[in-house]
């Protein structure tokens, strides 16, 4: 799943079996972060289905933080659309 | 004048940030840009509070196989990750493997194969599992079987001079309701009061004629969009950026006629006040910006076409196999998926 770049704050991931979905999801999410100095995706070749992600932290925070965070984020809007669209439903079924 | 010039430079960068604008030879804006130390004085971290106050879902409309709604305060990244998880990631169960016992109609067996691949078929896909890499037979806990048996014959009651093939022939049409299920193993325990079918009865899949039939069974497995498109759920599943539409300028009269002839029926309504006429915007949501405006000098000044950047008109149609809502439920619980198997793989595997 991963590999390493140069020192711990400039780290590129390559994802395996991924695509633009959760790459340009989780790169939005990751650029919210104020610590993250430059992140972004890109697919190698559009024949292999893998992506490299990159993160590039200011100051001494290891990269693998944000990436972390990024996909706790992504996990918590995934849930809070859930809720809410399952909510939302919820009056047409009782209205039959 | 200092306040007034703060005012229009304020609401400039809040058009930058909140809407996509609509020239008339390109469109602007067109990236998302509101990312921490961009704007100064704008807060742009993350906050799960923020979004959430901010977030909410209108179901517009819901019928048997549609489902219209709004998604207001995400970003394009996220709804796309949704709509490409509609599309291609929310498994579904197709006719995968077809083995041909007899086939004397015209139809080859490869395009016979093909054709019963794309029959939806009305099954949960959430009660199976995925077939292993390399099993062939298919146990009962992944695998739907069907079959279709069917020979054409000739009418003998039929009129001598009778042209009409639904008089002279028995059974020569083949419908996707003669496909029937052969429960597996242990399947008629598993589903007691299950009715695998074909969503539709009335997809023709061949015509015969007498003499010809058609005797194969066929193996469902689970598979998902990216594999092979018909294993997609839906017919299709897209979204739009809901319209804003502002008049620069008060419009009258037969300026205002022709800015209602310019935008789709209902958006531009005219109102009599004070013995003029006067054009104001009534709903601007249906609107498809055909960008007829620009094509009149006199008008193209007055208006500015742009699209809310965080509000999506979402519009997912099924094929019948699953609910719209459930897809879309699927849907996000895929996108969770996703996420939760990379911080697995964080977590398990020991960084340098």
């Amino acid at each position: 799943v991963q590999a390493d770049g140069t020192d711990g704050n400039c780290v590129t991931f390559v994802l395996h079996d991924e695509d633009h979905t959760l790459g340009n999801s989780l790169r939005y999410m990751v650029m919210k972060n104020p610590d993250v100095e430059f992140c972004g995706y890109c697919i190698t070749h559009p024949s292999e289905s893998k992506i490299n992600f990159r993160i590039q932290t200011r100051g001494a925070l290891p990269a693998v933080e944000p990436f972390r965070k990024g996909l706790n984020d992504l996990m918590g809007v995934c849930q809070h659309v859930l809720n809410t669209f399952e909510v939302r439903l919820l009056p047409e079924e009782l209205k039959g | 004048a200092a306040a007034a010039a703060a005012m229009a430079a304020k609401r400039r960068t809040d058009e930058m940030r909140d809407r996509v604008v609509l020239g008339e030879f390109g469109v602007r804006n067109v990236h998302t840009t509101d990312f921490p130390g961009n704007y100064p004085g704008y807060e742009d971290a993350w906050d799960q509070l923020r979004f959430e106050e901010a977030f909410r879902v209108d179901v517009i409309r819901e019928e048997e196989g549609a489902l219209e709604f709004d998604m207001v305060g995400i970003d394009a990244a996220i709804a796309n990750a949704f709509r490409r998880i509609l599309l291609a990631e929310v498994p579904t169960m197709a006719v995968e493997k077809v083995f041909v016992y007899n086939n004397t109609s015209i139809v080859q067996d490869e395009i016979l194969a093909h054709r019963l691949g794309l029959i939806p078929i009305r099954a949960d896909p959430r009660l199976f599992e995925y077939r292993n890499q390399g099993d062939e037979e298919g146990t009962e806990i992944d695998t739907l079987q069907f079959q279709l048996k069917i020979k054409c014959s000739r009418n003998p009651q039929a009129a001598k001079e009778s042209s009409d093939p639904n008089e002279l022939y028995f059974n020569h049409k083949v419908y996707s309701k003669h496909m029937t299920w052969v429960p597996l193993g242990n399947q008629t325990d598993l589903f007691p009061d299950a009715d695998f079918r074909p969503v539709h009865d009335d997809i023709l899949i061949a015509l015969l004629r007498p003499g010809q039939e058609i005797d194969v069974l066929m193996h469902c497995v689970k598979g998902i969009g990216k594999d092979h498109a018909k294993f997609s759920p839906v017919a299709t599943a897209s979204y739009r950026l809901l319209p804003d539409i502002t008049l620069l300028q008060p419009v009258e009269d037969e300026a205002a006629e022709m800015l209602q002839k310019c935008f789709s029926p209902g958006v531009i309504e005219i109102q009599n006040i004070k013995g003029k006429k006067v054009a104001r915007v009534a709903n601007a949501r249906l609107d498809t910006f055909s960008r007829e405006v620009f094509r009149h000098e006199g008008l193209k000044n007055l208006v500015r076409l742009a699209r809310v950047r965080n509000h999506f008109i979402f519009s997912v149609e099924s094929t019948g196999i699953l609910p719209p809502d459930v897809l879309v439920s699927e849907a996000i619980k895929i996108l969770m998926g996703k996420c939760q198997r990379f911080l697995n793989e964080l977590d398990s595997v020991p960084m340098e």
